[in-house]
């Protein structure tokens, strides 16, 4: 296998873009990335997309978007994992490159959300969940969360202003995020007094609904001065993992062994622990997500990710610096672009293009994007050269 | 919904019928077709016990929108008989009264509908039972 390189990224303002289209915001963050790598061809395109045919009934993406970005007659591939689309898009562009299939690759994600109303959003979100055993009876995606969480309080005594803090952490490195949808700061007052959305949860224990796009630019290592000026950042890992569908078929609901099993392998794959990562971006769809996905990673031990946040640990200046970016909480969450997004962060935070959000120092950076309820993770880490 | 799609599921909704593994003896609900955990592919059929015990619960304060004249209603994932879990409502009773641990009894009831004219379509809820 080749080493992989991402040269280039893009990423636009991300929030409700009511004047944009499902193919000009996706078209715009991909122009973005291929500038920002200054490569003159594309060979070949993966994108991103959880449902494009539920959010504005539009399917066929890989014909859409190569001919809108002038790029026909490449070969291009949507790739469906749920919210872990984006990642997946990532992973399937670096193993063409790695493969020597092909030399320029394009990753992108794209999710176009608010054109369909409240309900909508939360029937065509249900579908990442059991739609016969888990949708069919009335849950929804902060439902299952709120299941998550209730188990994780009654088990290791996880607070309410624990899952808080996750939120205000977030919204505090969000501010320094121009592309955030939501770049406020919030209290813990703030969050225990927003509306109930599925208790435990509330409303700003929950991503927003948003529309917006990202894109990354990959070639062989070797090759990157090559075809571009930009600073390269290495692939050293690229691994997913899978659990059931349903959340209730699991023994432990508070243990996410996806992404424990995506952390494992990519640990060994780019030979590093816990320990030598510098910065994280994590897929906090809700604040118990973000706990249960560090205690997965082995940031923290089993029960201790509430604690940990409370503590300081994941800000920017902490032990563990986790979503730099606001993650999914304050930067927005359209789902099929949030795993490409991520690794956009972290590229940007390993050149030291970061800006206010900036963390010193970094070398080594690490993604985790989950679908469902964590029936799929997809874990990169990503090497400066 | 189609008649088929509903009909399909309806040994399941309407009987709680699972699949117990006849070399390891794990029991799936719904039914499946290779055990996850022998791999073995022959099972036999059971009934989940309709008596059972919650491990989580939350209340859905903002339901999607084919339950939205329901809201707020509590669902809770429930250990039936030691077997299988299921993810289910738990309804008639007062939301202060739910609790980990706590013990429910299914019961048949109608879950959700197609539209004005549609479908009424069942299943399982549960009930406190202490």
């Amino acid at each position: 296998m080749r080493d992989v390189a991402v040269i280039g990224v893009g990423i636009n303002k991300w929030g409700e873009l009511w004047e944009h289209s499902l193919r000009n915001i996706f078209v715009d963050a991909a122009l973005k990335a291929i500038d920002d790598a200054g490569v003159d061809h594309v060979d070949s395109m993966y994108v991103g997309c959880m449902t494009s045919g539920l959010f504005v009934g539009q399917e066929h993406l890989s014909s859409l978007f190569t001919d809108y970005m002038g790029l026909n007659p490449i070969p291009a591939t949507r790739v469906e994992s749920a919210c872990a689309s984006g990642g997946v898009a990532f992973r399937s562009a670096i193993m063409e490159v790695a493969s020597g299939m092909s030399d320029v690759v394009l990753a992108g994600g794209v999710e176009k959300m608010n054109d369909l109303d409240g309900g909508g959003v939360t029937f065509a979100l249900a579908t990442a969940s059991d739609q016969e055993y888990e949708a069919y009876n009335g849950i929804t995606f902060p439902g299952l969360y709120a299941l998550m969480a209730r188990a994780h309080m009654e088990k290791y005594g996880t607070t309410r202003e624990q899952l808080a803090h996750v939120a205000v952490k977030n919204h505090a490195n969000g501010v320094l995020n121009p592309d955030a949808q939501f770049p406020m700061k919030i209290t813990v007052d703030t969050v225990l007094n927003s509306v109930e959305v599925a208790d435990p949860l509330r409303l700003m224990d929950c991503s927003p609904v948003t529309d917006g796009a990202a894109a990354l630019i990959v070639c062989p290592l070797d090759m990157a001065s090559k075809f571009s000026k930009a600073t390269p950042v290495r692939v050293a890992a690229s691994t997913m993992g899978t659990d059931t569908i349903a959340l209730h078929s699991r023994s432990d609901l508070t243990f996410l062994n996806s992404t424990a099993t995506a952390a494992e392998k990519a640990y060994a794959m780019a030979g590093v622990g816990p320990r030598d990562i510098d910065v994280t971006e994590v897929h906090d769809c809700f604040t118990i997500a973000e706990i249960c996905v560090t205690e997965a990673l082995g940031y923290f031990e089993k029960g201790q990710g509430g604690a940990a946040a409370e503590a300081g640990a994941t800000a920017r200046d902490g032990e563990f610096p986790v979503n730099p970016s606001g993650g999914l909480k304050s930067k927005g969450h359209p789902v099929g672009a949030t795993g490409v997004a991520q690794v956009v962060e972290i590229v940007k935070q390993l050149r030291g293009d970061a800006g206010e959000r900036q963390i010193k120092g970094v070398k080594r950076g690490l993604t985790q994007n989950m679908g469902g309820t964590g029936g799929s993770s997809v874990v990169h880490i990503l090497e400066a050269v | 919904m189609t008649t088929a799609r509903y009909w399909r599921e309806v040994p399941q909704r309407f009987r709680l019928e699972a699949a117990k593994c006849s070399k390891c003896g794990k029991v799936f609900f719904p039914p499946r077709l290779i055990c996850d955990a022998c791999k073995h592919r022959e099972f036999e059929q059971v009934n989940l016990s309709d008596e059972g015990e919650i491990l989580s619960y939350t209340i859905i304060h903002t339901p999607p929108s084919n339950f939205s004249d329901e809201a707020p209603y509590a669902m809770a994932v429930v250990r039936l008989g030691g077997d299988a879990n299921v993810l289910t409502q738990v309804v008639d009773c007062d939301f202060d009264d739910l609790k980990v641990g706590g013990k429910v009894r299914v019961e048949f009831r109608r879950i959700q509908e197609d539209g004005k004219s549609g479908v009424l379509q069942y299943g399982y809820k549960c009930v406190l039972a202490d």
